[in-house]
């Protein structure tokens, strides 16, 4: 492979950005700053594989990163065993009667011919069968609901090591994508974007409200790590060495030893997906999905499977968002479903993409670094503006503490316009994918 | 008797009557969707947030004016305020149109060129509301609160439920209906109407007549900011003013403007009440309902609640994918996308 000069002009040039935050605010700022560019870049990843391998329109970033993140929660907390045992029963019959119903409905609709009558025995099959379910479910979150509801009143998870949950998570999404995809992947571009969008609500709206899955909004907060703690580190002899032959204060060591080791996993989680993903991308496979991407009915004309292979990249693509979901579960330390906003999950990273150059792994990355250093950034440089152009006002003008209070929203209005800017003068994003003809 | 008419009173208040102002909510927004679909052909992601900046600037007349003591009580001071909005609306719609999508349209660009632009515009839009206003619910009704109190009800009437009717409510019914005659008016006779009806159906053919795409493009985005003013408004008066919920408003819109066949404004404004009727109907609980109508023995323990309200949204959804897979074209057989 080439190296591309200006991939490493833009590269170097968020090396430099993000080495100026550390001399000029702090290092332990520059890293958080780093680690979050990492996750924001697996993100643009999965969603380029999805938009700019195959063209579909996926506006539900946001569910498929939420589900990566209950992994976290699912995989690595420990079980309550009270809450097994007060509904763990009644959650076994739930899931039979779940199957039960499914099997049922899907016996008699291979019965039945295929008709307005078949569609309507479908729905109220199906509404006897949410009832059904219910009588078990509801005495079963009920009762795992009311277990210590404080600190536990849910199933709590496997008690295994965290990093699991990171291709959990992504097997997680990929199962979700294979449902939604199976129902809205035959819709045009813009019906499929209305489909995610809703699905991605939907999924949020379990993730509050299921409180014996994940605790809903009362979140679930320390979970564990796969990196060591920072007071661990204070007190062990061999850091404490080094930060003395470094002259470096403990505490503050330790919290950017501690953002270095996830640095390094997840600079090392990045890695190995680009190094897959440009294979895929440069093997007989990813022409394909280049061709059906520019055109669907050439490629079918040649034999290729479209629907198959939309079905394909959609579930790839979503795995990946769902690792780097979990992944930032991970980071946070804490799942808070009620943190979770289309504007900074879904929508920010189709910014990243189409900044980054859609079609193009490289830009993806690189979008996602860009996009989010600004997006933080963004705060403090609106709050140094905003000051600097209110000063006239005078210290006790009300209008001037409004604008200052306010000043933080100004990068919503920063994303736009870097949106619409790139789209319209370079349309094909910071670092275009490369085309055999030019 | 008395139980069935207190069975059919308890569902008016709490089923009938929200979602009859819900659904004119919706529809409201949904005409100015699918108008746009019809001339522009994309799916328009900011219309959430063109709905908060016109209501945000309804409110900030609307506290000028309480503020200088003027007012039409028992009606809301919000509806002095309204052309105010209608008229920032259409003005931040004819900038945003002349700025960004006019290139797009001249270049004959892909709808989903469009759809990531008004993605774009959707992001400046929220920002500019939430630096001005700031991301808070705010409140702005003023005006009598009830057309029909509980107590009044009850007194007229001897029954032991009473009937509730806000005067948001009433008033959402009152100008939906004004502004949907109106339309259909405009849409039906006159010259500009007919003009932008047979764009919607046939680009080429219209423009073969002599239709000018300028004014067919002007007229559209004057009609869609102008309802989703009215909607914003009148949703902020009947619930509360939140720029995000706003934003969230979206995914019913974008429904009930599907369900009732995009391009098509009478099935948006089915596609309105549909989405609504159903969000409302299966979150109710019915066990008091059912109280009066069933000896007791018979009424199940629980609430009788079908789904609990927090998965509202799932309703538009479902409701939506239904329809895609049953009929794609929606009731009225619009456009498939």
């Amino acid at each position: 492979m080439t190296v591309n000069p200006r991939a490493c002009i833009y590269f170097g040039l968020m090396a430099l950005a993000l080495m100026a935050v550390g001399f000029l605010q702090s290092w332990s700022l520059a890293l958080t700053i780093l680690n979050l560019c990492l996750i924001s870049s697996i993100m643009a990843l999965g969603l380029n594989m999805q938009w700019g391998y195959a063209g579909l329109f996926n506006v539900g970033v946001m569910g498929f990163a939420a589900l990566g993140g209950v992994a976290a929660v699912l995989v690595s907390q420990p079980p309550v065993a009270e809450a097994w045992s007060a509904g763990g029963t009644d959650l076994g019959l739930t899931v039979l009667a779940l199957a039960a119903a499914i099997a049922i409905i899907v016996l008699v609709r291979r019965a039945m011919g295929k008709g307005p009558l078949r569609t309507f025995v479908t729905f109220v099959l199906a509404i006897a069968g949410y009832g059904f379910v219910r009588i078990f479910f509801d005495p079963a979150s009920e009762a795992i609901e009311s277990v210590d509801p404080s600190k536990t009143g849910y199933l709590g998870g496997l008690g295994l090591p965290i990093i699991l949950a990171w291709p959990i998570g992504g097997l997680i999404a990929a199962g979700a994508a294979w449902m939604v995809g199976k129902i809205a992947l035959g819709l045009r571009a813009d019906y499929l974007a209305i489909a995610t969008l809703g699905i991605s609500e939907i999924v949020l709206a379990m993730l509050k409200h299921e409180d014996w899955l994940s605790r809903g909004v009362k979140n679930v907060t320390g979970l564990s790590r796969p990196v060591p703690y920072e007071i661990e580190l204070q007190t062990t002899d061999w850091f404490l060495g080094l930060t003395e032959s470094l002259g470096a204060a403990p505490i503050e060591a330790s919290s950017v030893f501690v953002k270095i080791c996830y640095a390094l996993l997840f600079v090392a989680v990045l890695g190995i997906l680009m190094w897959l993903a440009e294979k895929a991308l440069h093997s007989p496979w990813g022409r394909m999905m280049r061709a059906i991407r520019d055109n669907e009915t050439s490629a079918e004309a040649m034999g290729k499977d479209v629907t198959r292979r939309h079905l394909q990249i959609f579930i790839l693509g979503a795995a990946v968002v769902g690792l780097a979901g979990a992944m930032l579960v991970t980071l946070d330390g804490q799942f808070t479903p009620g943190t979770y906003n289309p504007l900074r999950y879904t929508f920010l990273i189709w910014v990243m993409v189409i900044v980054g150059g859609s079609g193009n792994n490289w830009g993806s990355v690189l979008g996602g670094f860009l996009i989010w250093f600004v997006w933080v950034e963004a705060e403090p440089a609106g709050l140094w503006l905003m000051d600097l152009a209110t000063s006239g006002l005078g210290e006790s003008s009300t209008l001037r503490a409004h604008l200052l209070e306010s000043a933080p929203h100004m990068r919503l209005f920063v994303m736009g316009l870097i949106l619409l800017l790139v789209l319209r003068f370079s349309p094909r994003g910071l670092l275009p994918a490369k085309t055999r003809h030019q | 008797m008395d139980d069935i008419l207190n069975a059919i009173v308890l569902l008016t208040n709490f089923v009938i009557v929200p979602a009859l102002a819900y659904g004119a909510q919706l529809a409201l927004g949904a005409l100015g969707v699918t108008i746009i679909f019809g001339i522009l052909r994309f799916a328009n992601f900011a219309h959430g947030d063109l709905m908060a900046f016109a209501t945000m600037v309804v409110i900030l007349v609307t506290w000028v004016l309480q503020d200088a003591g003027i007012g039409i009580a028992p009606l809301p001071t919000a509806l002095i305020a309204l052309p105010v909005g209608i008229l920032a609306a259409i003005a931040i719609s004819l900038f945003t149109d002349r700025c960004v999508y006019r290139f797009y349209r001249q270049k004959k660009s892909a709808p989903v060129i469009f759809v990531i632009a008004s993605i774009g515009v959707m992001f400046m839009m929220n920002g500019i509301v939430r630096v001005i206003i700031g991301p808070d619910d705010q409140s702005f009704g003023d005006g009598a609160r009830f057309l029909i109190q509980v107590t009044q009800f009850r007194e007229w009437t001897g029954l032991k439920e009473g009937l509730a009717i806000k005067m948001s409510q009433a008033l959402t019914l009152g100008v939906a209906v004004i502004a949907v005659a109106a339309l259909f008016w405009f849409m039906q006779r006159t010259r500009a109407g007919k003009a932008m009806r047979a764009y919607s159906d046939n680009e080429d053919l219209a423009l073969l007549s002599g239709v000018n795409p300028d004014r067919v493009v002007f007229y559209a985005w004057v009609i869609a900011a102008t309802l989703a003013t009215i909607a914003g408004t009148l949703y902020g008066l009947d619930k509360s003013f939140k720029p995000f919920t706003y934003f969230q408003l979206l995914l019913p819109i974008f429904a009930a403007a599907i369900v009732g066949g995009i391009g098509q404004p009478l099935g948006a404004i089915v596609g309105g009440f549909i989405v609504a009727f159903s969000e409302v109907t299966i979150t109710y609980a019915y066990r008091k309902f059912l109280l009066y109508l069933l000896p007791a023995e018979w009424v199940p323990d629980g609430l009788v609640q079908f789904l609990s309200t927090d998965y509202k949204f799932a309703i538009s959804f479902v409701i939506l994918v239904v329809v895609l897979l049953v009929r794609p074209t929606g009731v009225f057989r619009g456009k498939v996308i």
